[in-house]
Formats: structure tokens, C-alpha cells, sequence
């Protein structure tokens, strides 16, 4: 409580070597650096949990009439991968980049809010222990990721499952709303002097653009959970059908957020390949408007798509029809940007390095994913497609082939900048062809078993049907893939810990994060820098001397010489975030004596953070203004 | 929750101004009632789907009393306009004035959740419960939204009343009065939506 009490002092001088010693420091963390580690860490758990579940399905699929689990457990299994990978894993893997690199590329200091900032990562944790809590109180969800009513009904699903999925969902998506607020006011209003939004990065852009999605695709969510909620512990009638309910109110509020965000989750990791495309080709990105252009007209036409994953349900050839259009008319931005990143690299002095090795890997894998899309978006083929392996096929190569390879080629060129050390190539090597060949393998069949009829979510299948061969392929692809993501792991670790000592600007790349010291200090910039055209850090190599100018007039006025005015840590966040993750049991178990206490709490907290004034603190810079490529000891 | 956005003066940010004439607070506010525009949107949606499922309960045409909402949304609608003389007093630095327009505020905003809870408890004694039928839930759900709404902001001017009389308060009093200025007015638009397609096409169709 210390940190708390501490809030109402004036603003004291720190050095920036005090910062992030002891436990006490990750819980009053508000430097979106840190943050972004915490994402990664936390992220990276339930990413390999929701692995680990994929690998128990493949083993119960390897045979027909399999017994390594039962149909009860292969349901939690499959909604829970889902839910892990989409909400716990993919998207907070995203948001530790926005927090990473967005303020370094962008020149500022730290986000918006850096409060709300923490109190995002707390409820997203909050919301992620708590699903995740389901398998040891009485079985996880087991309704599939979206869900559908009426199956979600306490009529036809008494347990707690679908309980925890609703309350761990709303928990984790109020954090997610509040870092799209936070990343769209950081992004538009702290931007150092000369930054224009057409000399943005287009990672930056991306992040603009998906935050917009999360910003308007989220409400939906939460209020359907919130439909859900009173359904099942007030006895509502919104989903069941005996009192005139409406099932498919769910589906189309679930896919009104469903569908952007899809989006959501494949938008940073276009914004991710075209950073490393033009680092590595050595040449601006091709079209750099014409991305900025596709990146939003994507974001727009991503809410204009949702009834394509419900074509069976029988909305009429008319709405169909509309939907398969504004769902085939998606792939032209998209196909823009795959020949705009393959112009880039033509003519390019293209260097080889890991991350370049999962960007190429991407644009083929991404273009399958895409192909298979279009076919899907064809509302009378989809009636064959539906609900079958080749679905699981699709998007499994758009979210691993896309996202999470971006993922990869984003963890390999912002590590020395996050983490001070440099990857290891070699077994980074291992990783990738275990990675890419054991994707391959395990997801390619999979169009097949589609094709010939296999659905998708069956526990088991019968012999002779034509599944055994290419199960059987697919589990050992798993396999391999497992074995190319656990050395992925490996390396992260290992390089963290010993990894080669990395350059301020190892990569000789374009953008701003490159231009201050790896790691990064507290305070990021030491002075404000003057950007002075697109690839700022890239302008100055070729016009100035390859270090950023300092913006005029752009220190704090009253801090005093010397020193950065930032904002002081506080625990505030992390103790709102567990009265709300103490909200969330009281609701489970129904106790309204433990919902006013942990909502008292809560009231406390919100009330103290909007009502205590945040002085900040001086925090002492390290070196020169002026030297901040030197301190690394970049060039 | 979001509100907290509106705590944070920013630090980290205080040398940039990239995004002319709008601060931080009041941008992120913004953005967040588009976030809240879309919550209400929903909850709407969701009632026009279902108001014509009664289940043989109490039908929207019935149990409806305009007289009695009339006097609420009047009360609310008044208080738009005592929130502004507030927010114009403190621009101009009259701080007991603007405390006293807030009280009005609050006031206005007390006869409205009174109202609403009169209301409910009528329509519950006539048959129409939460779980009677879609129409019932979808009901409850949507004005019930709309009222915790109307109390969180009664808490948060009540708790603004309360710091305005701490000495860092001036400094910082017309961003803080200003977006929670911004929040009472987009309440009371959600109001006006809400009225007419729940009240007025209730009675009409």
C-alpha cells in the first residue's frame, strides 16, 4: 500500500536504475515496456497450454473409435483451445507488441494512460486465470469458442463450464476494450513533433486500425455475454426458445464481434511483416499508401461480413448473396498488400535473417489460408463446406500461417530491442523447419478430410470412412509442430538469459524504437525526437548523421534539468483487477454477499484512480541529450 | 470503468500535441462512448427483436404509462441543461456556482432513477417480470443498462462535488467537468433514443 498512500506527495526525483527491482514493482508496473513483458509472459503460458490441448486432440483423432479421452473432455478440449488461443493467447500475444514498440515508434514516452495501461493487463489476466480455473471447479466450457445458443442455455448445460466462459470473457474483454481506447489516443496524440500519420509506421497503423476494431466490435460481445449471464443466473428469456427467444440473436451478436475480430488478429501481423520487409530489403516499403489505404479498408469491411459464417442458417438467398460479396471483396486490400510486400523485396537487398525467414514463410502459408477463404465466401459451396475439417483447415492457415507467423517474425526483430540480446539463428533454424513442415503437415490433410466428409468436432470416427490415413498424418504433423514451437520456447529463454549482447540498432533498420539504446531506458527517449520524414531513423542515416535530432521546445518545462517527467507507479490497477476477478466467483457461485464486498472494493478503487492526483515522478536521464545511439553502442 | 481514463492527466505525454485543441482525457473519452454508442446499439437491437414476444404476459402497448416516464425524462432532459450551466461556471472559474448547478444536477438525475424505480416496481406488480417473457427481459435489460448508467454518473458528480473542494482541484476543474459533462450528455441522448422506440413506438404500433 505503500505506492498507494505515496500518490498524494509531490513529484520526487528517481533514477531510472531504481526502477523494476522486486515483486512490489511488477505489481505497481505502469511502464508499458514492462507491461508488454508481462503480456508476453502470460500470453506465451496459455499459449503453450492451449498447445498441449491441440496435441491431446490429435492423439484421441490418431485412430478410429479412440479412447484416449472421453466426448466430455474432447468438448472442454476443442472450446477451450479455441478460446485459449483466440482471447488468451493470439491477441494478447498482439497487444505485448502494441505495448513493446508502438510508444518507441512513435517517440513518445509511454501510452495515453499509462494506469489504464496496467489495470488492461490485470484484467485480461484476471479474466484468463478465471477460465482457465474452470478445470479444477467443475469442468471447462465445452459449447465450442462461439458458443451457440441454446446449447449455452442452463437447460442443455447445467454445469459451470459455459458460466466461467461467459464471466472470464467479459472479465478479459473490458481490459481489451480499454487498450484499444488507450492505443488510439496514444497513437493519435503522442506522437513526437513531425510524425504525420502518413509517415507513421505501418505497424503503427495497423495497431490504429485494430484498435478501432476492438473499439466498436467488443460492445457486442459484452453484451451478449451479458444476455447470456442473465439467461442463466436470473432466468431470462432471451435464448431459449419456449418463451419465443431467439437463438440466433447469439449467433449474429457473436459474429458481429466475431468476424472483426478475425481481423483483429490478423491486422498487427501485416503491420509486423511489412516492418521487416522493408528492414530487411533494404528498401522503403512498395506502396506505402496503398497499405495504409488496404489496412483500412479492411478494418471497414471487416464489420460487413459476419452472416458468412452462418450461411447454413437460412437468412435467404438475397442475404447470402451480399454476404459472399463483401466477404470475396476483402481479398482485393488483401492481395494488395501480399504484392506490395513481394515489390518490396523485388530489386531489395534481401538479407536472410530469422525474422525474414518467417515473413517469406507467411506470405505462402497466408496465401493458402486466403484461397481456401475465398472458396468458403461462396455461399453454395460453404453449404458443403460447413461445419467440416475444411473450415479447420482455413482457419488454422490463416491464424497460424498468418498471425502467429507474423507473431514469430515480430518476436525474432523486436527481441534485442525488448530483451537487450539477440536470438539464436542456429537453433532458431531447427525451430523454423520444424515449425513450418509439422503446420504443414498437420493442416494440409485436413482440406482433404473436409472434402470427404468428416466433420469437424467429433470426438471419434468410425473405421472405413476414408479418415484413418490422413488422421493419422495430421496427428504426427502435430507433433513435429509441437517439437518446432517447444524449441522456439527454448530459444526465447535461453536467449534471454544468454543470448549475443544486441546493438542499439542491430538490424540496420528504418524506424524510431532503433534509434535509442536496447534495452530501452525507463523513459524511452532522453530527449524528444524531431522526425523529419518517413523511416525517421532511416532519414537521418541518409541525410543526417544516423541519430535522431532533438524536437525544439520539447522538455517538460517545470522538470527540473536533467531529468523526464513520468508517471509514478501505483497498484491501484492490479487491486481493481482482482476485486473484479473476486466480482467473477461471487457471480459463479451466486453469492450476493460476496459480490457487494468485492464490488465495494472495486468502487474504492475506481474512485481512488479517478479522484487521486498522479504527480508523477523526475526521473533522471542516463547520459548527453543527443547521445542516444551512442549509449548502446550502436554504428 | 473506463472512467479512469479520465484521471489521468498523462505524465509521459505532457510535451505532445500532435492531435490539435483535443487532450488526452477528452479524446479517450470520446472514443470510449463510441464504444458505449455500440453497447446501447446492441441492447436496442436486442429489444426490437423481441418486443413482440409477450409469452401471454403484459404486451408493450398495455403497460406502458407515458405520463409517469414523461415526468422522468423531463427530469433527466432538465439536467443537460444544469450540467452545461455547470461546466459554463467553471470555465469561467465560479466554483460555488458551479457547485451549486451540480447539485441541481444530481437532483434532476435522483428523480429520475425515483422514477424509474416506481416504474419497474408498477410493471413487476402487473405481471411483467424479467423472466415472464423475451419482451420482459429485453425490457429490464435495456432501461436497467440505462439507469445504472444515470446512477454511476450521480456517483461520479457526487464524488466530483466532493473533490472540488480540494486545492488542486481549480487547475484541473474544466477537463473534469467537461468529460463528465461529455458522459450526463450522451446518457441522456441514449435516454431520448430509448424513449422513442421503447416508449413512443411501444404506444404507437
Amino acid at each position: 500500500m505503500a505506492a498507494i498512500s505515496r500518490a498524494l506527495n509531490a513529484p520526487t526525483v528517481v533514477e531510472p536504475t531504481e526502477a523494476g527491482r522486486g515483486l512490489w514493482s511488477w505489481i505497481s508496473v505502469v511502464d508499458h515496456k514492462r507491461i508488454a513483458h508481462l503480456y508476453f509472459m502470460a500470453s506465451g503460458l496459455f499459449f503453450l497450454m492451449a498447445g498441449i490441448e491441440a496435441l491431446l486432440m490429435r492423439v484421441q483423432l490418431f485412430a478410429p473409435n479412440g479412447h484416449f479421452v472421453s466426448a466430455e473432455l474432447f468438448n472442454q478440449l476443442f472450446t477451450m483451445h479455441g478460446t485459449t488461443m483466440i482471447f488468451l493467447a493470439v491477441m494478447p500475444l498482439f497487444i505485448g507488441f502494441f505495448n513493446a514498440v508502438v510508444p518507441l515508434m512513435i517517440g513518445a514516452r509511454d501510452v495515453a494512460y499509462p494506469r489504464l495501461n496496467a489495470l488492461s493487463f490485470w484484467l485480461f489476466l484476471a479474466g484468463a486465470l478465471f477460465l482457465n480455473s474452470s478445470w479444477f471447479l467443475g469442468g471447462a466450457p465445452d459449447a465450442g469458442w462461439f458458443n451457440y445458443a441454446p446449447i449455452n442455455t442452463s437447460t442443455y448445460n447445467p454445469g459451470p463450464g459455459i458460466d466461467f466462459y461467459a464471466i472470464g470473457l467479459q472479465i478479459a474483454g473490458i481490459g481489451t476494450l480499454m487498450t484499444g481506447v488507450n492505443f488510439l489516443v496514444t497513437i493519435l496524440n503522442l506522437r513526437a513533433p513531425g510524425m504525420s500519420l502518413m509517415r507513421m509506421p505501418l505497424f503503427v497503423w495497423t495497431v490504429l486500425v485494430t484498435s478501432v476494431l476492438i473499439i466498436l466490435a467488443f460492445p457486442p460481445l459484452t453484451v451478449n455475454l451479458f444476455l447470456l449471464m442473465f439467461d442463466r443466473i436470473l432466468g431470462t428469456q432471451f435464448f431459449a426458445t419456449a418463451a419465443g427467444g431467439q437463438p440466433l440473436l447469439w449467433s449474429n451478436l457473436f459474429w458481429v464481434f466475431g468476424h472483426p475480430e478475425v481481423y483483429i488478429l490478423i491486422l498487427p501481423t501485416f503491420g509486423i511483416v511489412s516492418e521487416v520487409v522493408a528492414t530487411f530489403s533494404r528498401k522503403p516499403l512498395f506502396g506505402y499508401s496503398t497499405m495504409v489505404l488496404a489496412t483500412v479498408a479492411i478494418g471497414f469491411l471487416s464489420f460487413m461480413v459476419w452472416v458468412h459464417h452462418m450461411f447454413t442458417l437460412g437468412f435467404g438467398p438475397w442475404v447470402n448473396s451480399i454476404f459472399a460479396l463483401t466477404s470475396m471483396i476483402i481479398a482485393v486490400p488483401t492481395g494488395v498488400k501480399i504484392f506490395n510486400w513481394l515489390a518490396t523485396m523485388w530489386g531489395g537487398h534481401v538479407r536472410f535473417a530469422m525474422p525474414m525467414w518467417w515473413v517469406v514463410a507467411f506470405i505462402l502459408t497466408f496465401t493458402v489460408g486466403g484461397m481456401s477463404g475465398v472458396m468458403l465466401a461462396m455461399a453454395p459451396a460453404d453449404l458443403q463446406f460447413n461445419n467440416s475439417y475444411f473450415v479447420v483447415a482455413h482457419f488454422h492457415y490463416v491464424m497460424i500461417g498468418g498471425s502467429l507467423f507474423g507473431i514469430i517474425a515480430g518476436l525474432y526483430y523486436w527481441f534485442p530491442k525488448i530483451c537487450g540480446r539477440l536470438m539464436s539463428e542456429r537453433l532458431g533454424k531447427w525451430s523454423f523447419w520444424f515449425t513450418v513442415v509439422g503446420f504443414n503437415v498437420t493442416f494440409f490433410p485436413m482440406h482433404f478430410l473436409g472434402l470427404i466428409g468428416m466433420p469437424r468436432r467429433i470426438y471419434t470416427y468410425a473405421p472405413g470412412l476414408g479418415f484413418t490415413t490422413w488422421n493419422e498424418v495430421s496427428t504426427v504433423g502435430a507433433f513435429i509442430l509441437g517439437v518446432g514451437v517447444l524449441l522456439l520456447a527454448i530459444n526465447v529463454v535461453v536467449s534471454a538469459v544468454a543470448g549475443r549482447v544486441a546493438s542499439a540498432d542491430p538490424w540496420d533498420a528504418r524506424t524510431l524504437e532503433w534509434a535509442i539504446p536496447s534495452p530501452v531506458p525507463p523513459y524511452n527517449f532522453a530527449d524528444i525526437p524531431l522526425v523529419r520524414g518517413r523511416d525517421a531513423l532511416w532519414v537521418e542515416k541518409t541525410h543526417g548523421d544516423g541519430r535522431m535530432l532533438p524536437a525544439p521546445a520539447a522538455h517538460d518545462g517545470h522538470a527540473p534539468p536533467g531529468t523526464v517527467h513520468m508517471p509514478r507507479p501505483t497498484a491501484l490497477p492490479a487491486l481493481l483487477a482482482a476485486s473484479v476477478l473476486a466480482l467473477g466467483y461471487a457471480m459463479l457461485y451466486r453469492s450476493v454477499w460476496a459480490a457487494v464486498a468485492a464490488g465495494a472494493v472495486a468502487v474504492y478503487a475506481i474512485h481512488r484512480s479517478m479522484f487521486t492526483p498522479d504527480p508523477g515522478e523526475f526521473m533522471r536521464v542516463l547520459s548527453e541529450p543527443g547521445e542516444l545511439a551512442a549509449q548502446g553502442g550502436a554504428h | 470503468m473506463a472512467q479512469a481514463i479520465e484521471a489521468e492527466g498523462g505524465a509521459a505525454s505532457k510535451a505532445h500535441a500532435a492531435f490539435p485543441g483535443v487532450d488526452n482525457a477528452t479524446l479517450g473519452f470520446w472514443i470510449f462512448l463510441s464504444a458505449e454508442s455500440i453497447l446501447f446499439a446492441s441492447l436496442i437491437g436486442t429489444y426490437i427483436l423481441l418486443h413482440t414476444q409477450t409469452n401471454g404476459g403484459p404486451a408493450p402497448r398495455t403497460i406502458f404509462d407515458l405520463r409517469l416516464t414523461f415526468v422522468g425524462t423531463i427530469a433527466l432532459l432538465l439536467s443537460s441543461l444544469t450540467m452545461v450551466l455547470a461546466y459554463y461556471q467553471v470555465v469561467r472559474g465560479r466554483l460555488s456556482a458551479m457547485r451549486g448547478w451540480l447539485v441541481v444536477t444530481i437532483a434532476l438525475g435522483l428523480v429520475f432513477l425515483l422514477e424509474t424505480a416506481y416504474e419497474f416496481a408498477g410493471f413487476w406488480a402487473k405481471g411483467l417480470t424479467l423472466q415472464v417473457s423475451p419482451f420482459g427481459s429485453a425490457f429490464y435489460t435495456l432501461v436497467g443498462f440505462h439507469a445504472m448508467h444515470v446512477t454511476f454518473g450521480v456517483f461520479w458528480i457526487s464524488s466530483l462535488l466532493a473533490y472540488s473542494f480540494k486545492p488542486q482541484f481549480p487547475e484541473e476543474s474544466v477537463t473534469k467537468v467537461g468529460v463528465m459533462g461529455l458522459y450526463w450528455h450522451f446518457v441522456d441522448v441514449v435516454w431520448v433514443v430509448i424513449f422513442s422506440v421503447v416508449y413512443l413506438l411501444g404506444k404507437a404500433v
